[in-house]
């Protein structure tokens, strides 16, 4: 017991090797956050409006495949759906992209708009409070989190009271602001009345894209849905009905599986991976070949080859916990920095943090799996 | 043996500590296959210190490296402590390692450890000490070989003379039965190659160690209780004697 922690030393005596080690390291760790980090924000955010809306089952068209693709379904349906066991009341929702115009500089843009009655229950008092300013006409409320490039309307609107400016090529006024955030497929959020909604985007009502239903308390959310399914849905087929959590997993599984997204922020994590793996196999390779003729004399001391071996794989680990720790607080201040840039929901996890430990410990592993080979060569009869 | 029973019927002379017998040694395979060395034959004892002596080539390092356990003997037998080398496999080979210090012509002590860190390398291959006492022991190896005041040093800091006495205190801490030294004193100045000479010679005899030292410096054939000559993978005992006028000559 007690023996000689040779690994560490030998990693400590290397003072430029090891700082360059951790450096090229930490880089790879921090490029499989940011991609890591890119794709669970891109997922987190094409489901926040999902998350805030405060229903329990939603009906949507079966051409729909996301909020940012929406196909509209009959009223009739929602209508429908009211007359339920269990179901406390159906508020329909239109949403649509209408041209933003920039009230400081002029320049056009696509907003999402989200068209609900004032009177129902969509979203959380926290985040809209006062849906009175969209009850007058053409009013809308405006996403303060929405990207910069539809100008600085929060500004204006805290500074004047009111932003005038057109939507659509219809003048409209804000009158009040409220926080979402942007995603991948929408980069602004506005909300105003249904009847607004109809004004701007010459929309008929009857045609609904999401229907929201809420339960009476204590009803059974599966015998609801069930019942909506079989009555309303089943018969008609022209209906889709989920829970909340099936509505999120829905939108999610749109953007993992139908866009290229979610491929390419594996491919640059697996890049960052190989890119790590390759670093920490140089920096093993070459200080395993300085050392061959001190390990080759521990071998005629009578040190076994697993010995060497363990030597090997020590440093790889001593390389990954080393590597990891400056990276997972910089990764955390490129989260940070990305939120400010890009309003995207970035921030670490620590399911991200775990997984990204796991790989980082895995590829000074393999990398060590690969340079041990090397160690084979410090044969002590070859030596001298 | 036999001869040794004969002259000693009731056993009180000390078996040899290393028994040769006819080892010859190949290297390569098919074509290429050549042989190093022929039909060895040696016995060294307890507590002797033997030079071999030969030209570059002459299969001296081979013949070391087999006795280290470093290589499997190919034909013929080899004993160490009685153990026969031959068909031994390397699991044995490492265990009987541990038995016998080895000392090189570099030195090759790790560059990351202090002097006594290095030389507890060796009795860290020995689980039952403890920590305190491979500290004490190692220390004391280096009190013997003039560097006490050097413990804390890195090789990089030491001359070339403090290093091959850092690398015997290694070889010797374990009191290992064999000492193997090849060229020990190759990179050394007169001065301190004969000091690393003397102090290996000392410590194995206080430790009852055999050594066997190869060497091409005629000038430390003195310590020695006997020469072998070795040239194109034979072996000759030689006259003691007659050694240093021969060293002149293959030196």
């Amino acid at each position: 017991m007690f023996a000689i922690p040779l690994a560490w030393l030998q990693l400590m005596r290397e003072r430029i090797r090891l700082l360059v080690a951790l450096a090229g390291i930490g880089f790879a760790v921090i490029l499989m956050f940011v991609q890591l980090g890119f794709r669970d924000a891109l997922f987190e955010s094409a489901v926040r409006i999902h998350l805030a809306f405060e229903g329990d089952v939603f009906l949507v068209s079966p051409q729909s495949s996301s909020l940012i693709a929406m196909d509209s379904f009959s009223r009739r349906r929602l209508l429908q759906a009211q007359g339920v066991d269990g179901v406390a009341s159906v508020t329909p929702i239109y949403m649509g992209f209408g041209l933003w115009k920039d009230p400081d500089k002029q320049g056009t843009r696509g907003i999402f708009v989200m068209g609900l009655d004032p009177a129902g229950q969509v979203f959380p008092k926290s985040m809209l409070p006062n849906l009175d300013p969209i009850k007058l006409q053409d009013v809308v409320l405006f996403d303060r989190d929405s990207r910069d490039e539809f100008g600085p309307v929060a500004t204006l609107f805290a500074r004047d009271g009111t932003v005038e400016t057109e939507l659509n090529s219809r003048r409209v006024k804000v009158g009040g602001i409220f926080a979402l955030g942007a995603s991948f497929g929408a980069d602004g959020n506005l909300v105003t009345s249904d009847l607004n909604f109809q004004r701007i985007f010459k929309r008929d009502l009857s045609k609904v894209d999401v229907g929201l239903v809420r339960l009476k308390p204590g009803a059974d959310l599966a015998q609801v849905l069930q019942a909506i399914r079989t009555e309303i849905a089943k018969p008609n087929q022209d209906v889709m009905v989920f829970s909340k959590e099936e509505f999120v997993a829905f939108e999610r599984k749109y953007w993992q599986t139908s866009t290229a997204i979610g491929f390419i922020f594996n491919l640059g994590a697996g890049i960052g991976w190989v890119v790590g793996t390759v670093i920490v196999y140089q920096i093993l390779y070459t200080d395993v070949a300085d050392h061959l003729a001190e390990y080759a004399t521990l071998k005629a001391m009578g040190y076994r080859n697993v010995y060497l071996l363990s030597i090997v794989f020590q440093e790889a680990v001593i390389l990954s916990v080393l590597g990891f720790i400056p990276a997972f607080f910089l990764g955390i201040g490129v989260y940070r920095m990305t939120y400010k840039a890009t309003a995207l929901p970035i921030y670490m996890t620590q399911d991200r943090a775990v997984f990204v430990f796991v790989l980082t410990m895995v590829m000074c592993i393999v990398s060590g799996a690969i340079a041990v080979r090397k160690v084979q060569e410090a044969d002590p009869a070859d030596i001298f | 043996m036999q001869t040794t029973r004969a002259l000693d019927p009731i056993g009180l002379a000390a078996e040899p500590i290393i028994a040769i017998d006819h080892v010859n040694h190949y290297f390569g395979s098919g074509r290429l296959r050549k042989q190093v060395l022929f039909d060895i034959t040696a016995r060294i004892e307890p507590g002797e210190v033997v030079i071999l002596m030969g030209p570059s080539g002459s299969g001296k390092t081979t013949l070391l490296t087999l006795i280290g356990a470093l290589r499997s003997t190919q034909e013929g037998s080899l004993k160490l402590f009685q153990e026969e080398l031959y068909k031994a496999n390397n699991g044995r080979l490492v265990n009987l390692r541990r038995s016998i210090g080895y000392i090189f012509q570099a030195h090759n002590l790790l560059n990351a450890l202090t002097s006594q860190q290095n030389v507890q390398m060796t009795l860290d291959l020995q689980p039952q000490l403890g920590s305190r006492e491979k500290k004490l022991r190692a220390l004391d190896m280096l009190d013997a070989v003039g560097l006490k005041d050097w413990a804390n040093y890195y090789p990089s800091q030491l001359s070339g003379g403090q290093k091959q006495r850092v690398a015997i205190a290694r070889a010797l801490v374990g009191q290992p039965k064999i000492v193997l030294a090849d060229e020990p004193t190759a990179a050394l100045d007169k001065k301190s190659g004969r000091e690393v000479v003397e102090i290996m010679r000392q410590l194995a005899q206080q430790q009852g160690s055999a050594v066997l030292l190869v060497t091409h410096d005629n000038r430390i054939l003195d310590v020695a209780d006997r020469i072998l000559y070795m040239e194109d993978g034979y072996l000759k005992e030689m006259d003691r004697d007659r050694g240093s006028d021969m060293a002149g000559a293959f030196g």
